[in-house]
């Protein structure tokens, strides 16, 4: 049994042996700390972030904190088996692939006119049949305006509306773009961009490179598009007197048929850049047409099957990995975070703001 | 070699491995979710499956203590300390299970693949739900501080018995010898 407490001596520097018992528990906590970002301000956390692209928005609850305007689309993937080689990913043998997927604006407040901005998104969920999942977010256009999260964070604050004067303060921008000229080559095509008519007639792009493995173990870096087969009308956006005509395309173009486009695979030479998002790859590069995406439907996202899915596009099936792509897994990061903002005000937690259809 | 005033050995390696199993995972976790730097993806691919990993060995080390009680504590120590420990042991057993199981059932009211490793994934516990993920991501927040407190609570109160009590308690885990 234990010792009798009347033989045991009492300890010698009682003092010091305290202090190491309060500096291993100090010192715990210390890290602890260091480590929870709460000791390192400077830290780039998807907290900091999100409160970023939320000042630029507003506050509207119950949304994404970037491409809140959007709707649900699903469909199916047809697969040509094209790729089957490329990817051990069961999705690309020949076969059908379910799709919950989500056409957006980019921008935080959800009730942006469509013709605000000339960028379109596109979200797709590949549902596989042993349970894996594909989840990519493409955006129409060719290159991103920058390369690293910090960069992105900063061009949120400098692009952001001034609290004074509910305007962005354009000096700030230029000084941001000036001091980041990775952003040349998207404001070259921002700047001739216009806002499209419709969803449908939209090229998507990855834009991140990621990497194919194949069941042999060969990794290939690629990015992804999807191509439409709907030639664009020519048109570009109708008058301001709709505000949501996008929406309203899709469901009338959905009434006589469903819609498709032809997911493209590009391979990277040697020496293309797979970290860099401002940095197009140069034409002639190895592509494959993997098959058919056929959206079928479109459903409002205030209850259609895309609103409770968080497109994280470090989510993917066996045969495909991520790149060393820094904006990857902060997007991966951001997006768990206006995931979990959105979905407590969605489910009422203690503090979180209600969704406006609530309070009505 | 089963001293009364020890714990089994197999007790002592399950407490041992599992201390730097669980310790790591509160510092993964902590770390994971205060960056958006790539660390964030292997911090995340490593959280899930670890998470099950103590999920499974603290549901052996609990079937083990049941069979085999612990070493009685000392005759002398104050009442509030014997159930302070008593109470934080049991704790940390519904920590080591509970978190598991929270994060397991977040990930499935989130809509997320349980992901294990490429190409294997767990099983959906719970049905798609934002309120409900929200809640369990949010206990899974607030649980992990508790862990972590509870773990300082836990190493100052051992170090308390090593160094200044010098009763034997301390040496019950470690399987050295009690201070005479």
């Amino acid at each position: 049994m234990m010792h009798d407490p009347e033989n045991r001596r009492p300890p010698a520097h009682v003092g010091w042996r305290w202090a190491v018992i309060g500096l291993a528990v100090v010192g715990s906590a210390a890290v602890f700390g260091y480590v929870g970002g709460w000791l390192a301000p400077g830290r780039l956390s998807p907290h900091t972030l999100i409160n970023a692209l939320q000042a630029g928005g507003g506050d509207h609850p119950g949304y994404r904190r970037n491409h809140a305007k959007g709707v649900c689309v699903a469909g199916y993937f047809d697969s040509n088996g094209a790729l089957a080689g490329d990817s051990s990913a069961g999705l690309f043998g020949t076969g059908r692939t379910p799709v919950v997927g989500r056409l957006a604006l980019p921008g935080g407040n959800p009730y942006a006119p469509d013709s605000s901005v000339p960028i379109r998104s596109f979200a797709l969920q590949f549902n596989l049949a042993d349970g894996e999942q594909w989840r990519t977010g493409m955006n129409s256009m060719p290159v991103f305006p920058v390369a690293t999260p910090q960069a992105f964070y900063e061009q949120q604050l400098a692009t952001q509306p001034d609290p004074a004067t509910g305007k962005p303060d354009p000096a700030k921008a230029k000084a941001f773009f000036g001091a980041h000229p990775e952003t040349a080559a998207f404001l070259s095509w921002v700047k001739k961009a216009k806002p499209p008519a419709s969803y449908v007639t939209e090229t998507y792009e990855s834009l991140n490179a990621f990497y194919l493995t194949s069941a042999a173990g060969k990794r290939q870096a690629v990015r992804w598009k999807v191509v439409p087969e709907t030639a664009a009308s020519g048109e570009t956006a109708p008058s301001a007197s709709d505000p949501d005509y996008l929406a309203a395309d899709l469901v009338k173009r959905l009434a006589s048929g469903p819609v498709r486009w032809h997911l493209v695979m590009t391979f990277a030479d040697a020496g293309d850049p797979v970290d860099d998002a401002t940095k197009a790859w140069p034409d002639g590069r190895r592509t494959v047409d993997a098959g058919t995406l056929v959206i079928e439907s479109t459903q409002p996202q205030a209850n259609g099957p895309c609103r409770d899915i968080n497109y994280d596009p470090t989510i993917l099936p066996k045969g495909m990995e991520i790149s060393g792509d820094p904006l990857i897994v902060a997007r991966s990061a951001a997006y768990a975070e206006s995931y979990l903002r959105r979905t407590r005000e969605e489910g009422h937690l203690p503090g979180a703001e209600r969704p406006k259809e609530d309070q009505r | 070699m089963n001293r009364p005033d020890t714990f089994r050995p197999f007790a002592r390696l399950l407490h041992w491995v599992m201390a730097v199993l669980v310790l790591s995972m509160l510092f993964i976790g902590a770390g994971m979710v205060s960056t958006v730097a790539e660390k964030h993806a292997s911090l995340v691919a490593i959280h899930r499956p670890l998470g099950m990993t103590i999920f499974i060995l603290a549901l052996i080390r609990l079937v083990y203590r049941l069979r085999h009680p612990a070493p009685p504590l000392p005759a002398d120590l104050p009442e509030f300390q014997k159930l302070a420990a008593h109470a934080s042991h049991w704790l940390l057993y519904a920590l080591m299970i509970g978190m598991p199981l929270i994060g397991w059932g977040m990930l499935s009211a989130g809509n997320y693949p349980v992901t294990m490793f490429p190409g294997f994934h767990l099983p959906q516990i719970l049905p798609s739900d934002p309120g409900l993920f929200a809640w369990l991501r949010e206990a899974h927040r607030y649980l992990a501080w508790l862990f972590f407190l509870t773990f300082l609570a836990h190493m100052g109160a051992a170090l308390m018995h090593g160094l200044i009590r010098r009763d034997g308690v301390l040496q019950s885990m470690t399987g050295g010898k009690a201070p005479r």
